[in-house]
């Protein structure tokens, strides 16, 4: 289980406050308003930037001071997910080893987990060989390989086309299944929140809101979500 | 994010420190360098003890020594501004190769311009043959002119690419709408040229200013006698002739002065780094006309740029095997020297540029260097070893230190951009996957920044075997650079010698700097 206990953040003058916990093996959208500190919050728990106060707690070991390597977490960011110099076997490497010291046997999970995201083969390609989709699926493996218990997804697929994003996520969702991992998934769209997240948390003026069931809050949405959720149902015409 | 080094408060402020623990080696590389630069310059003041000591001599020398830098200066920059705007409006086959060429003057060694401008247009040189042969009066090349002329010889290829470089910055956008418009020479001198040329020319005056500010080898070689005496020289001779160190000290903290207010001026004023590679743009300045006045320009220029080395080349090629074993043992000895200064430069600059970033004392320490000259260096350390050893015995590793000292803040303005753009891009990255210390070094850090360290390492071999500074204060003559047996080769009027002397010395120059480029080229995994 994930807990933020009583956790402050400040960045600036933003501000964001977060006392919740989130149960092991959930998938958690985060909702809310662009700015509300979607991205600020999975930055913290990844360890990027610390809290003023308040702990991390991931089952009840507190992890707050700990450097974002060690963390039982993998989180893919928007951009940058992959090393351009390396290879794609070196880049999903490094989930094994960040000393890159891989054995015959590594060799052999990184190619056998390359074909399990649709990659077979390119191991030796450079990212910049491929395409949008085919990096997010290198990032994807990467995480896949790590195995750590939680999975923190700060809009990575953002830049794809709603098609391959939607192929993307699903993929992400049959990981998560398989390993157990809790997700935590920053999200603008109600219908991949709903799709993959029975439960969402709501940003919103400077707090994160205890996990809610994600189809009873965007049936009925608090006034801030529905102002951010009209927007954007407007933009989508 | 909150700023580096903020207290830990909290148990989490460890989170935040994990991005910045490159902080060690940055740590001990800065306490290194302000120790090897402070140390010696509070020797000096020390030493000093006031400027009470220096003569009316001493003032000549501190005039000199503004003066001929603003003039080399001034002429650098109004001779690059016809020759820039031919190259930027003409294309021509050899156009690549001639500013590539303008580049090489950066890392030729002081002594062999020298020397090539003494077999040009010294007594025996062609210029005064030609002279003579039209019965006119001939021209000397020592002197107050043979200085900014050496001066100019070595900055005008620097200010022509920093101008060049502002023709390329101008938008195509412009550059289109000047030809859509039918713009003529004159609309395009006042819309598009001069508004750059404001924006240039001041860096580029700054620049070559600065360098002609310590300007000792040409001053060495060319200059001398009381109407043409830099403080850097003035310090030479007061130790090795008077064999006054207190005078030397007075004469090395107005050098300090000097040096400091200058640095101050260019931090203001940044000036845009034009030693860089890829100055080429698909479209060219419209323009009509001036084909001849342009031909003209740019056949001046190359000639005035390539007579000198040209001469020396046919000089000294047939000699070259006539070289004594002396020469080629003080060859050996600069070989060594230069790789050992670049690999020391490479160890501070670059943790110092990794930290950089995040951590502004960074950046000041791989500056400082810029506060004490060669001489004021070698002054400071003379003092300092003196009462321990006899500092001739040190000679060559003192030099080793200071030529890498000197390199510092080059090789650090090189590395900091890309090593600000590694930060921004994979700090995050390589945190969330646990890369971190020399896996990261290995991994991360070395193949994004191959391309500038193998540039800086040429640079820094380039500049350490070429230098005559150091040496000339500590040398007895057994222990000799290959730029200091050149010196000593022409003022014993050995010109043939000193020719060949001067193509080996050129040579490895150039070598070890395309060797050091190369490799980091090769490098580069992109």
């Amino acid at each position: 289980m994930l807990t933020l206990d009583n956790l402050h953040l400040q960045l600036g003058d933003f501000r964001l406050e977060a006392d919740l916990a989130i149960t092991t093996g959930a998938r958690v959208a985060l909702m809310g308003p662009s700015g509300a500190g979607k991205t600020t919050l999975l930055s913290a728990i990844a360890g990027f930037l610390a809290p003023q106060s308040g702990r991390i707690l991931w089952n009840g070991a507190d992890i707050t001071g700990m450097p974002p390597g060690d963390r039982p977490l993998s989180i893919l960011f928007q951009d940058q997910n992959l090393f351009p110099h390396l290879t794609v076997a070196q880049n999903i490497g490094l989930g094994l080893d960040p000393k890159l010291r891989l054995s015959a046997q590594d060799r052999d999970r990184i190619e056998a987990t390359l074909a399990r995201v649709g990659l077979t083969g390119l191991g030796a390609r450079k990212p910049a060989q491929l395409s949008g989709g085919q990096q997010s699926r290198v990032a994807l493996a990467r995480a896949l390989l790590r195995a750590r218990p939680m999975l923190l997804l700060d809009e990575p697929f953002a830049a794809l086309g709603p098609a391959l994003k939607g192929e993307m996520l699903a993929l992400c969702a049959e990981m998560a299944r398989e390993q157990g991992t809790t997700v935590l998934m920053v999200s603008h769209d109600p219908q991949d929140a709903r799709a993959l997240c029975p439960e969402t948390v709501l940003v919103a003026e400077g707090r994160a809101l205890a996990p809610q069931p994600t189809g009873v809050l965007l049936d009925d949405p608090p006034p801030v979500l529905a102002e951010y959720l009209g927007q954007t149902r407007r933009d989508q015409v | 994010m909150k700023p580096a080094g903020a207290a830990p408060r909290h148990p989490a402020r460890a989170a935040v420190r994990t991005l910045t623990a490159q902080g060690w080696p940055a740590r001990i590389a800065a306490i290194l360098v302000a120790a090897a630069i402070l140390g010696p310059l509070a020797a000096v003041i020390r030493h000093a003890g006031g400027l009470s000591g220096l003569g009316s001599g001493d003032i000549d020398a501190l005039w000199f020594t503004l003066w001929q830098a603003a003039v080399s200066a001034v002429l650098s920059c109004l001779l690059a501004v016809p020759v820039a705007r031919a190259l930027a409006r003409r294309r021509f086959p050899g156009r690549g190769l001639l500013i590539s060429l303008m580049g090489a003057p950066f890392i030729l060694p002081t002594v062999v311009a020298a020397m090539g401008l003494v077999a040009v247009f010294g007594r025996r040189g062609m210029v005064n043959a030609g002279l003579e042969a039209l019965g006119l009066p001939g021209v000397t090349v020592y002197g107050a002119q043979g200085v900014i002329l050496a001066h100019v010889f070595l900055n005008l290829p620097l200010a022509v690419r920093m101008v060049l470089h502002g023709w390329q910055a101008v938008p195509s956008e412009r550059l289109r709408l000047a030809a859509a418009l039918g713009f003529g020479r004159a609309e395009v001198a006042r819309h598009i040229e001069r508004p750059m040329l404001r924006a240039v020319l001041p860096g580029a005056f700054l620049a070559i200013f600065l360098v002609c500010l310590t300007s000792f080898a040409i001053a060495l070689t060319l200059g001398g006698g009381p109407r043409a005496t830099t403080v850097e020289l003035a310090i030479y001779q007061a130790f090795r002739f008077d064999a006054d160190a207190g005078r030397a000290a007075a004469l090395a903290l107005v050098q300090i002065g000097v040096s400091v207010i200058a640095l101050l001026a260019s931090l203001a004023l940044t000036a845009p780094p034009a030693f860089g590679a890829g100055l080429d743009r698909a479209d060219a300045p419209p323009v009509r006309g001036a084909r001849v006045k342009d031909a003209l320009v740019l056949g001046a220029a190359t000639l005035f740029l390539l007579l000198p080395l040209a001469t020396i080349l046919l000089r000294g090629l047939p000699a070259l095997f006539d070289l004594p074993p002396s020469i080629l043992r003080a060859a050996g000895t600069s070989v060594a020297i230069a790789l050992g200064s670049t690999v020391l430069t490479l160890a501070l600059a670059l943790p110092l540029a990794l930290a950089a970033p995040r951590a502004r004392w960074a950046e000041v320490a791989g500056t400082l260097p810029m506060t004490a000259s060669s001489l004021v260096l070698g002054t400071g350390l003379f003092l300092i070893l003196r009462p321990f050893v006899n500092p001739v015995t040190l000679a060559l590793p003192v030099t080793l230190l200071a030529n890498a000292l000197m390199s510092l803040p080059f090789a650090l303005r090189l590395l900091m951009p890309e090593a600000r753009a590694l930060r921004a891009d994979y700090d995050r990255l390589a945190a969330s996957l646990g890369l971190r210390g020399l896996a990261r070094l290995r991994l991360l850090d070395l193949p994004r920044l191959a391309r500038p360290l193998g540039f800086s390492a040429g640079l820094a071999a380039a500049f350490s075997m070429g230098d005559l500074g150091v040496i000339t204060l500590f040398s007895d003559g057994q222990r000799q650079t290959l730029p200091l047996a050149l010196y000593q080769l022409m003022g014993a009027y050995r010109m043939d010698l000193a020719a060949a002397a001067a193509c080996l010395l050129m040579a490895l120059t150039f070598a070890l700097f395309w060797a050091f480029d190369r490799i980091g080229q090769n490098a580069d995994p992109r």
